[in-house]
């Protein structure tokens, strides 16, 4: 009897240990005030777009659509995270580039609203790839070889980021009016799944086979735990971390395209504006240390769409856009503070004394 | 062989601080008396350079809180917009409910002790990242403001237009202008208030068991607590005295710009951070010197009028110039860093 109790008091305190505890159950809290509230918060149904395509519609389809480019950003951020123990703060500057770049190449020589696209989208994409992979290996650099601290080197790309998208484009705002450049952040035709929601679930089957089938995870994980005992094994902690920088430079690409694409323009000065807030905080939901080490790609995937739906919640609710932050910072204290160690332990400690007075009264 | 170490131990002596905050100087001296040769007309002028005092007064307050927090090893991106909360309760404590001048200022220190013991316990006592918890708190101080007042509006408060009017003149740094007559140089009430922060802070931290305490926990943590120094409360302590700074500072801004706004100090938190890296604070902790805070801050204005006055008056200008100036700083104390620590 006592031991069964035991068992399922330490599967308890386990479960409150384990690291896809506080997004899930986060989640779940949102589910179920959502359920009181108002269950047609669940509603999907299949409508028609102005173009007449069927399209889903409903806060689900929202929020998973909306949620799209915070996931593949988590996914980098994980990474930056766990090899460098710092966050790179300037992801939202980078989109901002990401995007200049595409827009600058679509346009050619046309002027800033060209009637048709002067080059296919992929080349744009590419190119764009490589302008923030090339931002990427700077921060990589100064954080790896020059020893700086994440997110102050980072701190560099945030403040001159998008001023430096202003001025790719010479501070005109380029207007692409072909339709087919907006299918990446809306509908393609006759499907009626957003396309973002597919981008991001490639992404993450991507992210899912390198983690598997590459010793990427292990390495990035050992350097973050210890640089240099990972270095006296034969690791090279200093490209390790280098790298992860460059792949948080993809990343930022991928969301760039699908925030432009989305409208067609940018605006420099609010495209993702503190998105790199919310990717880090997708990460600390996700119960990774933000102080480097062992990382948990699910939970970090599973926090950017914990934050989508409680922002999605919030507006909902009619809460004012300007208001939003505040509710959210609440929120995040609250699982923050519960995430903590010394709260749980305490919590733990609780339940013990708890448990077995239960079970006296169980037998009774 | 005891004489040589001894010897040795001199020339190396010189410590990361002190270090990091020569570069510091040298290069604010460097940048001015450039700017002053080869731009001439304006940088002549003392009024130029206690304008930059004028309007960074609050910064430098923000900043100096930033820099002992960093000391510490934490960080607090909260400042910013703990700055705008504050600005606009004042306003509306001002116009609105038709408070005094005092209570007005009692208002932005209590926003700061608020803000200070909350963020603190967290971070202290409960262990949360510093980051997460002050992402929280720029968060909660930025929907505040708006519930507290949506839209920016002046204040008509007579109490406060007289104190937002007060000059300071300094003695003998006065200018003719083009007209003859002698215009006498000043400064404005918040910069006095920004000069004692400095003086009190260096004194805190250069001789006050706290403020080396500080210095213990940022640069080990281990070490610090084997010495039986009260890590928490050293941290708390740290946490506070930023955020009660920026309480502080927002009031100083409020005097300056004499207006509530959400957008007020938008990125000040940035600049603060910008402003302590400049000046030899490290983030990693046990690195940094207010005096350096002060010159970082004097630096990042001077650099921003040195491109404004060279006619490059496209907005980005500023920001990549800046960005760079932080780049190729963050690269001379890494390499000095490291070349010192391979010498060791």
């Amino acid at each position: 009897m006592t031991k069964k109790n035991k068992s399922i008091g330490a599967t308890i305190v386990g479960l409150f240990r384990h690291q896809l505890f506080i997004p899930l159950a986060a989640l779940l809290i949102l589910v179920v005030f959502n359920l009181i509230a108002d269950p047609s918060f669940f509603k999907v149904s299949l409508g028609q777009n102005n173009a007449g395509d069927p399209v889903l519609s409903g806060y689900l389809v929202t929020i998973f659509n909306n949620a799209s480019e915070l996931a593949i950003l988590a996914i980098g951020m994980t990474l930056v995270t766990a090899a460098s123990g710092g966050q790179d703060i300037s992801v939202g500057a980078t989109i901002a580039i990401a995007g200049s770049v595409m827009l600058r190449v679509l346009c050619g020589s046309a002027g800033s609203r060209p009637e048709t696209m002067q080059a296919p989208i992929i080349v744009a994409f590419l190119i764009a790839c490589v302008v923030t992979m090339l931002f990427g290996a700077f921060n990589g650099a100064l954080v790896a070889y020059f020893k700086i601290q994440p997110m102050v080197a980072t701190l560099i790309m945030f403040t001159a980021g998008r001023s430096i998208a202003a001025w790719i484009n010479n501070n005109e705002l380029p207007i692409i009016s072909d339709a087919e450049f907006s299918y990446f952040g809306n509908y393609i035709p006759g499907i009626p799944v957003p396309t973002p929601v597919f981008i991001a679930v490639a992404c993450m089957i991507v992210i899912a086979l390198v983690l598997k089938f590459t010793n990427l995870g292990l390495y990035v994980q050992s350097v973050g735990i210890n640089s240099e005992s990972s270095r006296l094994n034969g690791l090279n902690p200093e490209f390790i971390k280098f790298m992860t920088y460059v792949i948080m430079g993809l990343c930022v690409a991928v969301a760039g395209l699908i925030k432009v694409s989305r409208i067609s323009t940018i605006n420099y000065s609010v495209i993702a504006k503190d998105i790199e807030m919310d990717a880090i905080l997708a990460v600390a939901l996700g119960g990774n240390a933000l102080s480097g080490g062992k990382f948990n790609m699910a939970a970090s995937i599973m926090g950017a769409y914990v934050i989508q739906f409680l922002t999605t919640t919030l507006y909902k609710f009619e809460v004012a856009s300007d208001a939003l932050p505040a509710y959210k910072a609440i929120v995040v204290i609250i699982l923050v503070v519960m995430s903590a160690p010394v709260v749980r332990e305490n919590m733990g400690r609780l339940w013990k004394k708890i448990a077995p007075k239960k079970a006296v009264k169980g037998v009774q | 062989m005891a004489k040589n170490a001894k010897d040795l131990k001199r020339r190396v002596g010189i410590s990361d601080t002190n270090l990091l905050l020569i570069i510091t100087i040298a290069v604010f001296l460097v940048m001015y008396i450039s700017a002053v040769v080869f731009l001439g007309s304006g940088f002549t002028k003392p009024q130029t350079f206690f304008n930059i005092l004028n309007d960074n007064a609050a910064l430098i307050i923000l900043s100096c809180g930033m820099s002992i927090v960093m000391i510490t090893g934490g960080i607090d991106i909260s400042v910013g917009t703990v700055t705008a909360l504050v600005c606009m309760s004042c306003a509306v404590h001002l116009d609105h409910n038709g408070g005094s001048v005092l209570t007005a200022m009692l208002l932005a220190l209590g926003i700061g002790v608020a803000f200070g013991l909350v963020q603190g316990y967290l971070i202290a006592y409960l262990d949360i990242q510093p980051f997460i918890v002050t992402l929280a708190g720029m968060f909660f101080a930025k929907g505040m403001t708006t519930i507290v007042n949506s839209t920016q509006f002046n204040v008509a408060h007579e109490g406060f237009k007289a104190l937002k009017a007060i000059r300071i003149y300094v003695p003998f740094m006065g200018a003719v202008n083009k007209k003859g007559i002698y215009v006498p140089a000043y400064i404005e009430p918040g910069v006095i208030v920004a000069l004692l922060v400095v003086i009190v802070l260096f004194v805190l931290l250069k001789w006050s068991k706290v403020g080396r305490n500080f210095y213990a926990v940022g640069g080990n943590v281990n070490s610090a607590n084997m010495l039986g120094i009260n890590v928490k409360r050293t941290k708390f302590i740290a946490h506070m005295l930023c955020s009660v700074l920026a309480g502080i500072g927002g009031f100083v801004y409020f005097m300056h710009v004499g207006s509530g706004s959400a957008s007020h100090a938008s990125g000040a938190e940035m600049n603060a951070i910008a402003s302590s890296i400049i000046g030899g604070t490290m983030l990693s902790g046990g690195v940094g010197n207010i005096v350096g805070t002060f010159f970082g801050v004097l630096s990042l204005s001077t650099i921003k009028n040195i491109v404004s006055s060279l006619g490059l008056d496209e907005a980005w200008w500023t920001n990549i110039t800046v960005a760079a100036m932080i780049c190729v700083f963050l690269v001379v104390q890494s390499v000095v860093l490291l070349r010192k620590n391979k010498k060791k």
